[in-house]
C-alpha cells in the first residue's frame, strides 16, 4: 500500500481555527451552547486508583449534573476502564446515559493484537455500549497503514453492536498531514467516531487538530454518504474551549451535526466549569468551584 | 447511528452587537488646518452616512479651493521647523500617535464600521491594529533613514498631498502619513468623501499628541477637493491611492512639473490554486481574498485560477464555505460580510455582475437575508468565465469572484500575467520549488504564498503596470518621501 499524504497547511488551519474562536457567544446562545455541550460530555475517569465507589459517584453526577438546575441535561456517557464497566453499567441502568470503555491496551496500545481483542471482549461482555480504542501509533509512524487498518477492522468486528471510537492520539502523530491521513484510515476501517486523544499525551484536542479531523469527516461523508462522529478529548477544560469546539463543528459540518449522536467531548473537569458558567448566566454572579460536587 | 437523542438543543449565535454607547461623535466636523478644526471658507458641509442603515452620522466640512490654498500655506509654514527637527523628536511624536491609536482603538473600530460598513471583526482585528503598527514601524525608522534607503545624506521633500480611498480609511491614512512624517515631510491628507470620520478622529489624536500645528492637515471633501490638492502650487509630492482613471488624470496633470508622484491604483489580482495545494486552506484563502471587506480591496483575489484537475472539488468546497458566511449588521461581532460602502459602489457592482450574466458566465449568489435598508450585495461566484469577459478583466471591487481554469503551470503564469493590472497574486501549492518559480514569473507587486490579504508594515506594497508605481510599507516605503542628496 503506497501512502499518499494529503496536504494540510499548518498556518492556514491554525488561523482558521483561531478565527472561529473569536465568535461571540453570549446570552441565550451561551446558555443553549452550554446545555448542548453538557449533553455531549463523555464524563471520564481513567486512573489507576479508580474504584467502584468512585465510578458510582461519577455516574450519579453524569445522570444529574446539577440538581439545582433541572434544565441541564444528562451527559452522553460515562467512560471508564474495562474492569469498571459492569459497575458503571449497573449504575446507569435505565438512565439513557451510555457506558463507554477504553480498550486495546489504552493508552499506549503497545500490546499484541490478541491482547487488544481480549481487552475489547472484556469491555463488550461487561456491557459497554461504546468502545474507545487506540490506534497503533508505532505501526502508523513506521508507515504500516495496513496494520493500523487491520487492527481497527478486527476490533470493530469484536465490538458487535457497541459503537467504536478510534483514538488517533494526535499529539504523537507529528503533523496535521498525519492527523488527516490517520482520520481517513480510521473511517475507511469502520470507525463510528474518530477521537483526538487519550488525554494522557502532552497535548490533546487543540483547535487545529479538531478542525483537521472535522474536515476529514466532512469530506468522507461527502464521498461515501456515511456519517462518522467526532470526539474531542484532552485539553478541553473550560466552557470557552468547549464552545469553541462546537463553533468549529457548526461552521465546518453544519447544525445537523450538533447532537450527542455525532459529537462528544471527552473530559472530567470541563463539566463543572460548564455548570459554573451556566449558573453565571442565570444569576449574573460568578460562582465558586465548591458550588458543585466534583463527582 | 442508533444512539437516540435525549435532548434536542437548537444552537445559533444570538445577536452580538458591539455597543456604540461609548462613542462621542460631534454633530459637525470642521477642516483640520494648522492644528485646529476650522469652518470651511464657503461654509459648505456634507453629511456622512452609515451605509448599513442609510442614517446620517455627522456633518463634515467640505474643503473648497480656498481651503486648499490655506491648507498648503499652513503646511508650508510648518515645514521648515518640522523638517529640521531632530530625528528622535519626530519619532517621539509618531510613537505617541501610535499609542493613542491603540488607546482609542475600540472607539476607532466602531466609528470605522459605522462610517464604512465593514464588519466590526475586521475593523477591530485588522484595520485599527495595523494602523497603529504602521505608526510604530515608521517611528522606528525616523532616526535610521540613511540605512533605510542606503544613502549618506537625505532630505525631506516638503509638503505632501495625500489622497486616500474609502475601503480602509484609517489604515490608508496611516500608510500615507506615517512614512511621510518619519521622513520629515508635512502632510495634507484628503480622506474619502464617504468615510471621513476616522481621519478626523486621527486629527484629534494629532492634537492630543501635541503634534506641531500644520504638520498634519486633514481636508475632507470630494473628488474635486482631491483634484485641487494634487495640483496646488506648493505641493512637492503627491501620493494617491484609488482608481486607475483618477490616477491617470493626476499623472497627466503633474507631467512636466517638479512634483513627485506615487500611485497605488486598481487591480484584478490572480489567485492561483494548483492541484497539489492544501485545498481546504486554499478555499479559506479564496474566501479571505475576495470576501474580506466585501471585496473592497485593491489587491482582492478577484480572478480565481484553478487547475482543471481540482476545479470541481475546489468549487464545491468554495460554494459550501460561502454558504457559511454571515452577512448582515456590520456591528455584530459575528458578521463576516458587511455593507457595501455606498449606493454608487453598489450600482457599479450590479452593472458588472449583470454584464457577467449577459456574457454567458454562470452566476451563483448565496441565499442570505439582506437587511431592507442600506447597501448590500450577497457574496457571488461566477463560473464558466472566459478570460475575455468583462468580469475577468475589469475591477469589480465587490464580493464577486470569477473562476477561470488552467491546465499547466506555464498556462497559469501566462493567464495570471495577462492583465493590464499587476498589483497582487496568490499561489496555493504545497510544493516549495513551484511556489518560488511561479512567484518570480508573476508581474505583480505582492505575491502571497499559501495565504492572501495578509498585510504587515514591514512588507512593501505596490503595483506594476496600471496598478501604479511606488511602494508603501517597510524601508521601501521611505524612498518616495525622501530626496537622496548623496
Amino acid at each position: 500500500m503506497i501512502r499518499r499524504l494529503p496536504h494540510v497547511d499548518r498556518v492556514g488551519i491554525e488561523e482558521r481555527a483561531a478565527q472561529l474562536g473569536k465568535r461571540s457567544i453570549k446570552t441565550t446562545a451561551k446558555q443553549q451552547g452550554i446545555r448542548l455541550a453538557v449533553s455531549m460530555v463523555d464524563l471520564t475517569t481513567l486512573e489507576g486508583a479508580d474504584t467502584p465507589g468512585k465510578v458510582r459517584h461519577l455516574c450519579a453526577k453524569g445522570v444529574c449534573p446539577a440538581p439545582t438546575m433541572p434544565e441541564i441535561p444528562s451527559v452522553a456517557a460515562i467512560c471508564v476502564y474495562p474492569q469498571l464497566v459492569a459497575t458503571a453499567k449497573e449504575a446507569l441502568n435505565g438512565t439513557g446515559v451510555k457506558t463507554a470503555s477504553v480498550a486495546t491496551g489504552f493508552p499506549a496500545g503497545q500490546v499484541s493484537l490478541e491482547a487488544k481483542l481480549r481487552d475489547t471482549d472484556d469491555a463488550v461482555n461487561a456491557g459497554a455500549d461504546e468502545i474507545d480504542m487506540v490506534i497503533s501509533r508505532e505501526a502508523f509512524l513506521a508507515g504500516d497503514d495496513t496494520r493500523v487498518q487491520q487492527e481497527i477492522l478486527a476490533v470493530k468486528e469484536r465490538c458487535g453492536d457497541a459503537h467504536l471510537k478510534v483514538i488517533l492520539e494526535t499529539a504523537e502523530l507529528g503533523s496535521y498531514d498525519h492527523v488527516r491521513h490517520a482520520s481517513m484510515l480510521a473511517m475507511e476501517a469502520g470507525a463510528d467516531f474518530i477521537k483526538t486523544s487519550t488525554g494522557k499525551a502532552s497535548s490533546g484536542a487543540t483547535p487545529g487538530v479538531c478542525l483537521v479531523m472535522l474536515e476529514a469527516i466532512r469530506d468522507y461523508a461527502e464521498r461515501t454518504g456515511r456519517i462518522v462522529g467526532f470526539k474531542a478529548a484532552g485539553g478541553v477544560s473550560t466552557s470557552k474551549a468547549a464552545l469553541h469546539r462546537l463553533v468549529l463543528v457548526k461552521e465546518t459540518l453544519g447544525d445537523e451535526w450538533l447532537t450527542p449522536d455525532r459529537i462528544r467531548i471527552g473530559a472530567s473537569s470541563v463539566l463543572n466549569d460548564l455548570l459554573m458558567q451556566y449558573a453565571k448566566t442565570e444569576t449574573g454572579r460568578y460562582g465558586r468551584a465548591e458550588d458543585f460536587s466534583k463527582e | 447511528m442508533t444512539i437516540e437523542t435525549r435532548t434536542s438543543i437548537v444552537w445559533d449565535y444570538a445577536p452580538a452587537p458591539e455597543s456604540a454607547d461609548h462613542i462621542r461623535l460631534e454633530d459637525r466636523y470642521g477642516l483640520f488646518v494648522n492644528g485646529q478644526f476650522r469652518e470651511p471658507r464657503d461654509g459648505r458641509y456634507f453629511p456622512t452616512i452609515n451605509p448599513a442603515t442609510e442614517e446620517p452620522i455627522a456633518e463634515v466640512a467640505y474643503g473648497g479651493p480656498e481651503d486648499v490654498t490655506a491648507a498648503v500655506e499652513a503646511a508650508r509654514a510648518a515645514f521648515p521647523k518640522w523638517g529640521a527637527l531632530g530625528d528622535l523628536e519626530r519619532a517621539k511624536y509618531l510613537f505617541r500617535i501610535a499609542r493613542l491609536i491603540q488607546e482609542r482603538s475600540r472607539e476607532l473600530a466602531v466609528v470605522e464600521t459605522l462610517d464604512g460598513g465593514k464588519p466590526l471583526r475586521e475593523s477591530r482585528d485588522v484595520d485599527i491594529p495595523l494602523a497603529a503598527a504602521h505608526f510604530f514601524h515608521y517611528a522606528g525608522w525616523a532616526d535610521k533613514l540613511l540605512y533605510g534607503v542606503n544613502a549618506r545624506e537625505v532630505r525631506p521633500l516638503g509638503v505632501v498631498g495625500q489622497v486616500v480611498p474609502w475601503n480602509f480609511p484609517l489604515l490608508m491614512a496611516a500608510w500615507k502619513l506615517a512614512p511621510a512624517l518619519a521622513c520629515g515631510n508635512v502632510a495634507i491628507l484628503k480622506p474619502a468623501e464617504t468615510t471621513p470620520l476616522t481621519a478626523l478622529l486621527l486629527a484629534e489624536i494629532c492634537q492630543e499628541a501635541e503634534l506641531p500645528p500644520g504638520v498634519v492637515t486633514i481636508l475632507p471633501g470630494d473628488g474635486s477637493t482631491g483634484a485641487g490638492l494634487v495640483r496646488a502650487p506648493g505641493v512637492d509630492k503627491v501620493a494617491f491611492t484609488g482608481s486607475t482613471a483618477v490616477g491617470r488624470d493626476i499623472q497627466a496633470a503633474l507631467a512636466g512639473t517638479n512634483t513627485h508622484l506615487t500611485l497605488e491604483l486598481g487591480g484584478k489580482s490572480a489567485n492561483i490554486v494548483f492541484e497539489d495545494a492544501a485545498l481546504d486552506q486554499a478555499v479559506e484563502g479564496i474566501v479571505n481574498g475576495i470576501f474580506f471587506n466585501q471585496g473592497h480591496v485593491c489587491c482582492a483575489g478577484s480572478r480565481l485560477l484553478i487547475q482543471e484537475s481540482v476545479r470541481d472539488e475546489v468549487i464545491a468546497k468554495l460554494w459550501q464555505r460561502m454558504g457559511r458566511l454571515r452577512v448582515g449588521d456590520p456591528m455584530d461581532k459575528n458578521t463576516d460580510v458587511g455593507a457595501i460602502n455606498s449606493a454608487e459602489q453598489l450600482e457599479r457592482i450590479e452593472v458588472l455582475v449583470a454584464a457577467g450574466e449577459e456574457e454567458g458566465a454562470t452566476r451563483r449568489s448565496i441565499a442570505c437575508e439582506l437587511p431592507k435598508r442600506g447597501y448590500w450585495f450577497a457574496p457571488t461566484l461566477f463560473t464558466d468565465v472566459s478570460p475575455a469577459h468583462r468580469i475577468a478583466v475589469e475591477e469589480i471591487f465587490g464580493p464577486v469572484v470569477s473562476v477561470l481554469t488552467f491546465r499547466t503551470q506555464a498556462e497559469a503564469i501566462e493567464k495570471a500575467n495577462n492583465s493590464r493590472y499587476g498589483l497582487a497574486a496568490g499561489i496555493w501549492t504545497d510544493k516549495g520549488s513551484k511556489a518560488f518559480e511561479v512567484a518570480s514569473a508573476l508581474k505583480a507587486g505582492v505575491v502571497w504564498q499559501n495565504t492572501y490579504n495578509h498585510f504587515d508594515p514591514t512588507a512593501a506594497f505596490g503595483g506594476y503596470k496600471e496598478s501604479g508605481f511606488g511602494r508603501e510599507g517597510g524601508p521601501a516605503g521611505l524612498r518616495p518621501y525622501l530626496e537622496v542628496v548623496r
